[in-house]
């Protein structure tokens, strides 16, 4: 064997050096350091600074928030999703195209959208504020926040499998006779699944991290509407670096379960999913 | 028979109806969700007259804040396109021990919140930090200053090309490359001649995605910059600023001049994807 050909089957060792060094100091030793700072002072002091009153109800407060921002977001991600394959309509290829526009606009500006569509001096926000519902500077605005900066996600995950999803088992259903629901229910969703929840997993994981457009829109009042990633950036603003680093781990650890969770999808939809 | 064909109307009839339903709940979704916020902010800027509109868009501090971003946005797209075939390429035509647990962990910057990013950073290359303390003793500032907002955006960009690529590069195989090698070509020859034309569509749309994201980002560019007036102040964080000062007129104007960018990137986005997907 020449030299040339033993290097490339053995693969390139400066090359993956390369690739490892970089990965190494912008992802591992950042998030080494960061945890090791955090367990600095020791197991009880991180878990005091997790559970002090302000700190734990940030990370509550966006735990629910973000759930209720998934349920809406699978039911409309998925009917969009479905609309945008199996029906034709005016406008469709410029409403699919517009799909992404929430990865594409910096989220300040989708908080400050928000405010001038919602907020007290608008129609809208006039006519709730009217009947006692407040949605900017509260949890309305804050979940709206949400589920328009991950509204792709749903969609963009379910949309290329409803594509090529084989119908002959759907037209089979119904020639025997099987409703609509039924047909839905036990072969269209079945296929989707994996992708729904790879999906609704990038959703959630972006909803816990959120900050740009909620930091605009939530009004931020702790114990009534301050998310985790708000308390933590008001901890790092007053030099409070111990009682931001708890939440901030528990955020981070978040992150990598979201992780595990994706690569569990995957793995199981390629092992039945074909 | 007759009885048969009826039912049959009546079933597609029904369908008809449930199909328009759900299309006009998802077209009005999606028109309150997304179109009627676009709307909103160009009509809350045109509130204001031009003249105060060019006059706050072309303000010293203003200026100073476009070029930052586009200085920043400009290296990350370098860097990260670079770093980021060189790291598709190790994933997806070598074999080593701890590849399939690293390449996930290049997913990390999209799970992790951009705050806990720029606090990440702050840690390690702030004045006490571990590289930090280091560039400390010899004078150089990376945590509220710009190495530290280049690399906050190195990091939440990080996986766009290097995903892209990888894919790509794997259905294409490497029995090209093995070709290649066996009539005589270098490393150097068989990168430029036939990786880089595989992946090129690829590559596009990862970087399209990079600097959507770079001209966006905010999070961790504000926590390691400390947002300071015409020094450490990108667009996003000087819409941020005026918008908390109250100055409105400013603020929706930057943020109009940013929606608008994006939509330029969203459609080369769309370019790109669609000649990725043609090859």
């Amino acid at each position: 064997m020449n030299k040339g050909l033993k290097r490339f089957v053995k693969g390139d060792l400066t090359v993956r050096g390369i690739a490892l060094f970089y990965i190494g100091l912008l992802i591992i030793l950042p998030v080494i350091a960061i945890t090791t700072e955090a367990f600095k002072g020791g197991i009880p002091n991180l878990w005091k600074q997790i559970t002090l009153p302000q700190a734990l109800f940030s990370l509550k407060f966006t735990f629910i928030i973000a759930l209720i921002m998934l349920v809406i977001n699978i039911i409309t991600g998925t009917a969009t999703a479905w609309v945008l394959v199996r029906y034709d309509f005016p406008l469709k290829k410029t409403i699919n195209a517009l799909i992404d526009i929430p990865f594409a606009i910096p989220t300040v500006v989708t908080g400050m959208m928000l405010i001038v569509l919602c907020g007290p001096r608008s129609l809208i926000g006039d006519f709730f504020g009217k009947h006692g519902i407040e949605i900017i500077y509260n949890k309305p605005g804050i979940i709206l926040a949400l589920i328009f900066v991950t509204f792709p996600f749903v969609v963009r995950s379910v949309q290329p499998v409803l594509i090529e999803m084989e119908r002959d088992m759907e037209e089979a259903a119904q020639t025997l006779g099987a409703s609509k629901f039924k047909i839905f229910f036990h072969i269209v969703l079945p296929t989707i699944f994996p992708s729904v929840l790879t999906g609704a997993a990038l959703s959630f994981s972006r909803a816990l991290g959120e900050f740009g457009s909620i930091v605009i829109v939530a009004g931020n009042i702790p114990m009534k509407t301050q998310v985790a990633s708000v308390y933590i950036y008001g901890e790092i603003e007053s030099a409070n670096i111990q009682s931001g680093l708890g939440t901030a781990v528990v955020l981070l650890l978040s992150s990598f379960i979201v992780l595990i969770f994706l690569n569990f999808i995957q793995r199981w939809s390629n092992k039945y999913g074909k | 028979m007759e009885n048969k064909t009826n039912c049959v109307e009546i079933v597609r009839k029904q369908k008809q109806t449930g199909k328009w339903i759900l299309i006009s709940v998802v077209l009005l979704w999606f028109f309150v969700l997304i179109i009627f916020p676009l709307i909103g902010i160009v009509m809350e800027t045109f509130k204001n007259a031009i003249s105060v509109i060019t006059s706050s868009l072309s303000s010293t501090a203003s200026t100073h804040a476009f070029w930052l971003t586009i200085l920043i946005t400009f290296v990350a797209v370098i860097i990260n396109t670079i770093f980021g075939t060189i790291m598709a390429i190790v994933f997806a035509k070598q074999n080593f021990k701890g590849k399939l647990f690293l390449e996930s962990l290049i997913d990390l910057p999209f799970a992790v919140s951009p705050i806990v990013a720029g606090f990440m950073f702050v840690i390690l290359f702030g004045p006490g930090g571990w590289i930090g303390s280091w560039f400390y003793s010899m004078n150089i500032k990376i945590i509220y200053a710009l190495p530290g907002m280049i690399i906050a955006t190195l990091f939440v960009t990080l996986p766009f090309v290097a995903k892209e690529i990888i894919p790509v590069l794997r259905e294409f195989g490497i029995e090209q490359d093995e070709a290649a090698l066996i009539l005589g070509a270098s490393q150097w020859q068989i990168f430029w001649k036939v990786t880089l034309p595989s992946i090129r569509w690829g590559l596009a749309y990862g970087v399209t995605l990079t600097i959507a994201r770079s001209i966006g980002e905010f999070g961790a560019v504000l926590v390691v910059s400390g947002s300071i007036i015409n020094k450490t102040q990108t667009a996003t964080l000087r819409i941020h600023d005026q918008f908390t000062d109250l100055n409105y007129a400013g603020a929706f104007s930057a943020a109009l001049i940013l929606a608008l960018i994006s939509f330029i990137i969203l459609n080369l986005i769309q370019y790109a994807q669609k000649r990725k997907e043609r090859i």
